[in-house]
Parts: C-alpha cells; sequence; structure tokens
C-alpha cells in the first residue's frame, strides 16, 4: 500500500511561528537544516507570513535545470534534494524554480531542499511541519480530509508564472471560484512586494 | 518493433564518440603492447571489459553533455578560461587542488563520510594506476641484472623506464600496490557501509543498485583480490584459480556497471571546475538585482543564461503582460513574497 497521501498548504493561515521551520530542522534527512523558508512578505503593511516547502512540481523545472543531472523525481512524485555525488552547487536550480525552494550551499557543494520528509512520509508519517503547525496553514492528509476540514476552500495545484504553466504534487487551498493560482511578475520600476500590495489597494480590492 | 526502438532511442553522435575513444584504445594497447608481443592473454578478459567500459562511458558522456544546462557551461567554462587567461589559469588550479584532490567540500560534509570516501577514493586511483597499464600490455617487468643485487626492469610501452632492485621497499610496493590497496579500499567500505546502515537519513533515500551495489563490488574485488595474495603468499596457491576466476568476474562487472550506475561520477566530477570558474569569474562582473527585494542574488551571465537554457528545455517563464519582468529575473525570495502576494490576492486578505 502506498503509504503517502497528500499535502495542502493555505499560505493566509500561517501566523508566522515558524514552529515548522524548528520541527523541519529535525528531519533525518534534513541533517539540522530546516528546508521550510518562513517569510514576510511586508512587514511595514501586514502581518502576512509565507510557509514555502517544495511543491514537488510534476515537471520539475530544478531537475531539467540541472547540469548535472543530481536532481531526482521519484515515482511517488517527491522530487529529492541533490545526489550528493553529482552536485556541483552550480545554483540552476536555485535560480530556476519558480517556488524560489532549493537551498544551494557552496561549501558542502550541495542543494538541499524539502523532500517532504521521505523518512517519514515514506513509512506512512506526517511530514514534521504539518505535525506541528499549530494553525493548519501545513495540512498532510487525504482530499476528503481536507475538503471535511475547510468546506469553503478547494485544492488547486495548477499555477502559472507569466506563461508558463506549473502543476505540482502539493495542493494550495484557495476560494472556490478560484481553478489556478496565477502569480504575476512586478512591473519594470516597481519597487518591493509591499508596492504590488498597495497596487492592489489601489486597484480597489480588499487587502489585509 | 523493439529493434526499431533501440535504434530511433540511440544517440549517433555519442556512439561516433564511444567508437572512437574505443578504438583509439584498442590501437594504444597494440602499440603499447608492442604488437601484443607484451600482451597478457590470461587478463584478456580485463581489457575487452576495459574497452567496453570506455565505450559506455564516452557515450554516456556525450549524451550528458548535449543536455542544454550542461552544454552551456561546458561552453562557458572554456570560453572563460580562454577569456580569463591567467587570472582563470589560478582558478582552475584552485578549482584543481579542493575539488578533486583535497575534496574537502566532503569533509565539511562529515568527518567520518570523507575518512571513507577518501580510503575508497586513494585505494581505487591507486589499484587503477597499476591495473590498466598491467592489463594493456603497457607495462611490464623484465629480468635485469643478476648477482648479489638482482634487478628488475620496469618496461613501460616498451621503453626501459627505470631498474629496481629486486629486494627492498621500492620493489615490494610495486608489487603489492594491488595489496595497499585493498587495504585502503575494505575499511572504507566498511565505514561506508557502516554509515548506510545506521544513519537514518540515509536509510530512508539509498537505492540498492545506486548506493549499496556499487560499493558491494568493490568491496568484492578488495577481498578476493586480498584472498588472492593469501592464497599465493600464505597457502600454497589453495584455491587460487577459483579466486582468481571470482576476482575476474568481480572486476569485469564492475567495469560493465561503471558507465550505467554511480561509479560514473568519477568522470563527471571533474567537469565541475568549469563551474567553479564560471562562478569564481562573475563574481567580480554585473549582477543580476531583484525587483522586489532590490538586492543583487546571481551574476547577471547566469540569469541570463538560464533563461536560454530554460527556452531550450521548453520552459517559458516570460511575462504574459508587457513591461513586467521576466519570472528569472526575481531573487528566489522576491518569488516568495509574490507567491504569498497572489494567494493573499486570491484570499482577499483573509483565510478560511
Amino acid at each position: 500500500m502506498n503509504p503517502f497521501k497528500d499535502f495542502f498548504i493555505d499560505f493566509q493561515r500561517c501566523i508566522g511561528c515558524k514552529a515548522c521551520m524548528a520541527a523541519c530542522a529535525e528531519c533525518d534527512t534534513h541533517r539540522g537544516t530546516p528546508m521550510i523558508q518562513v517569510e514576510q512578505v511586508d512587514p511595514a503593511r501586514s502581518p502576512q507570513t509565507v510557509p514555502m516547502v517544495c511543491m514537488h512540481c510534476k515537471n520539475p523545472t530544478c531537475a531539467n535545470s540541472c547540469p548535472a543531472d543530481a536532481i531526482k523525481k521519484d515515482e511517488n512524485g517527491i522530487v529529492h534534494s541533490s545526489l550528493k555525488p553529482r552536485c556541483i552547487a552550480c545554483r540552476n536550480c536555485e535560480l530556476s524554480c519558480p517556488f524560489g525552494v532549493p537551498i544551494v550551499k557552496d561549501d558542502i557543494q550541495l542543494m538541499q531542499k524539502c523532500d517532504m520528509c521521505f523518512d517519514r512520509t515514506s513509512v506512512g508519517k506526517k511530514p514534521m511541519c504539518a505535525t506541528v503547525c499549530p494553525t493548519g496553514a501545513l495540512f498532510y492528509g487525504t482530499h476528503e480530509e481536507i475538503q471535511q476540514l475547510r468546506p469553503n476552500s478547494k485544492p488547486v495545484n495548477r499555477w502559472r508564472f507569466g506563461k508558463q504553466k506549473v502543476e505540482t504534487r502539493v495542493y494550495v487551498m484557495v476560494p472556490h471560484d478560484v481553478d489556478e493560482m496565477v502569480v504575476d511578475s512586478p512591473e519594470f520600476g516597481q519597487t518591493g512586494a509591499g508596492s504590488i500590495l498597495d497596487s492592489e489597494r489601489d486597484s480597489g480590492r480588499e487587502f489585509l | 518493433m523493439l529493434a526499431n526502438f533501440w535504434l530511433r532511442a540511440l544517440h549517433w553522435g555519442a556512439v561516433r564518440n564511444g567508437a572512437i575513444g574505443t578504438a583509439l584504445l584498442a590501437l594504444l594497447i597494440v602499440v603499447g603492447s608492442r604488437n601484443l608481443q607484451d600482451f597478457d592473454w590470461a587478463l584478456a578478459g580485463y581489457a575487452f571489459a576495459s574497452l567496453f567500459a570506455v565505450f559506455g562511458i564516452i557515450y554516456r558522456y556525450s549524451v550528458w553533455l548535449t543536455k542544454p544546462p550542461t552544454r552551456k557551461y561546458w561552453r562557458r567554462g572554456w570560453e572563460l578560461l580562454w577569456q580569463g587567461k591567467s587570472t582563470a589559469l589560478v582558478l582552475l588550479s584552485r578549482a584543481i587542488v579542493s575539488r578533486l584532490v583535497l575534496q574537502n567540500f566532503i569533509l565539511r560534509r562529515g568527518t567520518v563520510r570523507y575518512i571513507a570516501h577518501m580510503l575508497i577514493l586513494s585505494g581505487c586511483a591507486l589499484a587503477a594506476a597499476v591495473t590498466f597499464p598491467l592489463v594493456f600490455g603497457w607495462l611490464h617487468f623484465e629480468q635485469g641484472a643478476l648477482g648479489p643485487d638482482p634487478t628488475y626492469e620496469v618496461v613501460f610501452f616498451g621503453m626501459k623506464v627505470q631498474e629496481i632492485p629486486l629486494q627492498g621497499v621500492f620493489s615490494w610496493a610495486i608489487f603489492h600496490a594491488l595489496i595497499i590497496s585493498s587495504f585502503l579500499v575494505i575499511p572504507g567500505v566498511a565505514i561506508a557501509l557502516f554509515r548506510r546502515m545506521t544513519d537514518h537519513g540515509e536509510i530512508a533515500i539509498q537505492r540498492f543498485t545506486q548506493d549499496l551495489m556499487p560499493l558491494i563490488l568493490l568491496f568484492a574485488i578488495a577481498f578476493s583480490g586480498l584472498l588472492l595474495w593469501v592464497s599465493y603468499e600464505f597457502l600454497d596457491g589453495y584455491f587460487y584459480s577459483v579466486l582468481a576466476q571470482f576476482h575476474a568476474i568481480t572486476v569485469i562487472g564492475t567495469l560493465l556497471y561503471m558507465p550505467f550506475g554511480k561509479l560514473f561520477h568519477i568522470f563527471q566530477r571533474p567537469a565541475s571546475i568549469g563551474v567553479a570558474l564560471y562562478k569564481a569569474l562573475n563574481a567580480a562582473k554585473e549582477q543580476a538585482v531583484c525587483p522586489v527585494t532590490h538586492q543583487p542574488f546571481a551574476p547577471k551571465m547566469q540569469t541570463e543564461d538560464l533563461k536560454g537554457v530554460l527556452s531550450e528545455l521548453r520552459f517559458d517563464y516570460s511575462p504574459d503582460q508587457p513591461g513586467r519582468c521576466h519570472w528569472n529575473e526575481i531573487s528566489p525570495k522576491g518569488r516568495r513574497l509574490l507567491i504569498g502576494a497572489a494567494h493573499s490576492r486570491v484570499r482577499k486578505g483573509a483565510f478560511d
């Protein structure tokens, strides 16, 4: 029986406690380094934080752009950290990942990233981050479970960055009227994520 | 049907390169062994396995170099070496010492891992340096001076290069080089296997064919080689012929496995010095500045090269509206921030 379930992320539920980061570092395959990254989007204007795990793309840009064939996706759809004998720390993966996930460590010539706590999920346990998240921003389970928990949201795994469409193994929770997460890049001359929030506010949309 | 599939799947440029490499080695074997006069036919199996390994390694290497990201770094590496001249040569020398000779990045990954790796590496390098010239008939020993201080003559490529005393530390080391290499490889493999049996992180992700098989093969070669020595040195050749055949099978099996498995990194890894050069020379050049964080995050050359590579790979992260940035011009942190902003937008700033 396949021990893997699905991962659901709801950025808006994150309160920035960083318990996920502390727990992530405990994972055996992460060796003391948190692979989840929690960002404050615009601390001067909003308390919003973003916990970013690997979305485990179905056609991973990181693996395709790796010159050393060091990044592999397994039969369960998990995209792993780079293979130790092959990784040359060129940073192609870091710079090509649309989600900004891989962490390249030049001193050890290695790319490390969220592997959905493979040592745990491969034996039917939850990833560390989902185990400790107090708000359910990071949830690991079945579609039935998440639908029961969040009846007003639905999971989506289709993204668009500019012209590029990306399908992921990890789902993001969105309102029912959204079928695809569209992430716009900033206009030339626009300054910082804060100004993007401003432009949304100016356009009349409600914003936290 | 199946034959047609294989014919279509073959990379004919790589087949050509592999064939040229194999033919060159075959020619060198003939020339180096003086028209096979010095070729030891008892070692023919090893020689044929080596020829196959050379074909496989060159084939895979050639296919690997056709991948757009690999090809880009390969070409850039040579370009930068040519343009950088003396600075590039200094950087290249440093990279060779740190990445290929000392491999100190593995030490930083872990001391035990480093000890295991260096024991295996030095043992295999020593064994290869002795075995291949012997197998190819390039190296053999002839009787030198007789008398109270007898000598051996070392013949390499048909030329006498040195005369060594039959008794002495030097000749002992040469004639026992493979024994020494066994004593390096076996503890190295033992440490590596111990790590793989006790480290929970390794246990979770390791694969038998990728991670354990190479260690088992190296152990089989080193241990059977050591038993051969024990047999002829201490047991009057007891069980020698069976052991010799088993040893040959392990070596030939490893040579055949080499192009396909983990051991291929031996040939891939040296290419990393081109990337070291790329990064070092670009550090002082123009950097790409993220429009979200306003911080420089990568050499401009790399972000531009990556755009081209991704385009070749049929990824298109260019903006779908005029006046907006290409996704590759945004730093990883900036991307995470924009994703957060985008999600906030669809959620209208609330959560449910």
